[in-house]
């Protein structure tokens, strides 16, 4: 005689469970807790803070050339950003113009570092979908800008080449050879990630119409990156407050409407085109000069209060310094682009299964260095 | 009958992105030239990297054991872990001045963080990074290097 198994209100219970810190697909240490009916998700609580070192604090007993290098730990794919917020901030507050090689170098090295992140985050979302090839062809051709970033700077990931007043070295020789080689390879291999992966049916099953997020709720969430342009919300801080020699070149910021899964995908894959547009109008003309202003050994920033952003690969950045007028500074606060990003996970989720959970979160692209700080 | 026709549609689309997908990765399985993997263990003998490769720091000595360091400590104060200690004595040279001369470089790499900003401030450029970045060791103690070797001097110009 088989019993009749009955589970009390199964069908209606909440059951809570713990997605990570240890999780290949929250990419890093992230917890999040999960309240579920079913398969289908109700609520995300994100858990931040395994991954704190403080680095904010860490700042204020720093000097403004030291600080550099733990900026790039923040978000350690778009390193580069990352130093170029503070040295742009100390040089706004000490009313200093940098050469115009520095400039062009700078947005060089900037673009070259968005495409690297975006290539990364193009193998992780594949994988996090189950298509383990993508990885490898992500990483094959990553490992051409981390090549060169290595015979310009010294370094692979966290590159540290900025200082406040320019760059720590000049470039490579053969620094303009290789970036053109790069273009001309990328652009004949960017197809192969369309058939791959774009327009692959299984993705688009999984991508279209999953995590919808209106302009007007990405706004509010302060969306920022390719993750806000998706949902049409135009906030390319390059395009509308220019930093670096973005006032000189003409790209265009690529704006989605529809806002799910999806057009994040696509907005990232498009960004890669006008990356190598910028970086093909720059590479030829750089201009010749100095590849560092003269600074003092010890910097001081006069008191007061500065702010700089820039458009990091996963979105706005900012820097806010507070100085006292001494050589460190007096506060040091920093706008992460993933924070915001992470904090519309409830939202874009709410409804879905947990499949799409992963999915969404890939297309979010967050690393959880530059949650915690 | 729209309804079938379109749910044949929607599966010969389905096939063709498969199949548009899997002729890349078919393409690159007949084509083994083309695949980049670096066996990296069994290269380590043609392995070049570049020359700014930031790997240790280490102070390079002329064939005479004489290196450039005037234990002034200005890459000790410009470290942001305290990774470089500079251990000085004074000595006094030959028409009675007193100098500073360098004792310990003390150097630990398991502090580190490779921001190159000791190599960069260093006024008579005796510190450079080498190449080498194969750093695995059995304790951490053995990371705690003595840069200068054993009976170097200052070379003779450089203060």
């Amino acid at each position: 005689m088989a019993e009749e198994i009955i589970i009390p209100e199964a069908d209606n219970q909440e059951i809570s469970i713990n997605m990570g810190p240890q999780h290949p697909s929250t990419h890093g240490v992230l917890r999040l807790v999960l309240s579920l009916k079913g398969e289908m998700v109700q609520k995300v609580e994100p858990h931040c803070g395994y991954i704190h070192r403080g680095i904010e604090k860490m700042t204020e007993s720093m000097t403004y050339q030291q600080i550099i290098h733990l900026t790039d730990r923040l978000d350690y794919l778009s390193a580069h950003m990352n130093n170029a917020a503070v040295c742009l901030a100390v040089e706004k507050a000490l009313d200093i113009e940098v050469p115009e090689r520095v400039k062009v170098i700078r947005t060089i090295m900037d673009e070259l570092a968005r495409i690297a992140s975006h290539q990364l985050w193009w193998c992780s979302f594949g994988m996090d979908l189950g298509g383990l090839t993508c990885f490898f062809y992500g990483l094959r051709d990553r490992e051409k800008i981390l090549d060169i970033f290595e015979e310009t700077t010294g370094s692979r990931l966290i590159q540290s080449f900025y200082c406040p007043g320019g760059l720590m070295a000049d470039l490579n020789p053969n620094f303009q050879k290789k970036v053109k080689d790069f273009i001309v390879y990328f652009r004949k291999i960017l197809p192969e990630y369309d058939e791959l992966l774009s327009g692959n049916i299984i993705m688009m099953e999984r991508a279209k119409g999953i995590g919808k997020m209106s302009k007007e709720d990405a706004i509010s969430y302060g969306m920022t990156g390719p993750s806000g342009r998706g949902s049409g919300f135009s906030c390319d801080v390059r395009k509308h407050h220019p930093y670096h020699a973005y006032d000189k070149v003409k790209f265009n910021e690529v704006l989605r409407t529809e806002g799910d899964t999806y057009s994040r995908y696509m907005v990232r894959i498009d960004e890669m085109r006008e990356s190598m547009n910028i970086i093909e109008q720059l590479i030829d003309n750089i201009p010749a000069g100095d590849f560092a202003v003269k600074m003092k050994p010890i910097i001081k920033l006069p008191e007061g209060e500065y702010y700089q952003r820039v458009e990091a690969a996963r979105g706005e950045f900012g820097v806010y310094i507070i100085s006292k007028g001494e050589k460190n500074p007096y506060r040091m606060k920093f706008r992460s682009p993933n924070f915001c990003n992470l904090s519309a996970l409830d939202t874009l989720t709410r409804g879905h299964k947990i499949a799409d959970l992963v999915a969404i979160g890939g297309s979010l692209d967050y690393v959880i260095p530059d949650i915690d700080r | 009958m729209r309804e079938i026709f379109n749910y044949f549609k929607s599966i010969f689309f389905a096939l063709k992105s498969l199949w548009t997908g899997m002729k890349v990765t078919g393409a690159y399985f007949f084509k083994p030239w083309k695949i980049v993997t670096q066996q990296y263990p069994e290269n380590r003998k043609k392995l070049k990297m570049y020359e700014r490769t930031k790997g240790e720091l280490v102070m390079p000595h002329n064939d005479k054991n004489e290196h450039q360091c005037t234990a002034c400590g200005i890459c000790q104060i410009n470290c942001p872990n305290g990774t470089i200690e500079v251990k000085s004595v004074t000595v006094e040279t030959a028409d009675g001045k007193k100098k500073k001369a360098l004792n310990k470089y003390i150097y630990n790499l398991g502090m580190c963080t490779f921001c190159g900003l000791c190599v960069k401030t260093c006024p008579s450029d005796a510190i450079v990074f080498s190449n080498k970045f194969e750093h695995a060791v059995f304790n951490k103690e053995k990371l705690v290097k003595t840069l200068n070797k054993e009976g170097s001097t200052l070379k003779k110009g450089a203060e």
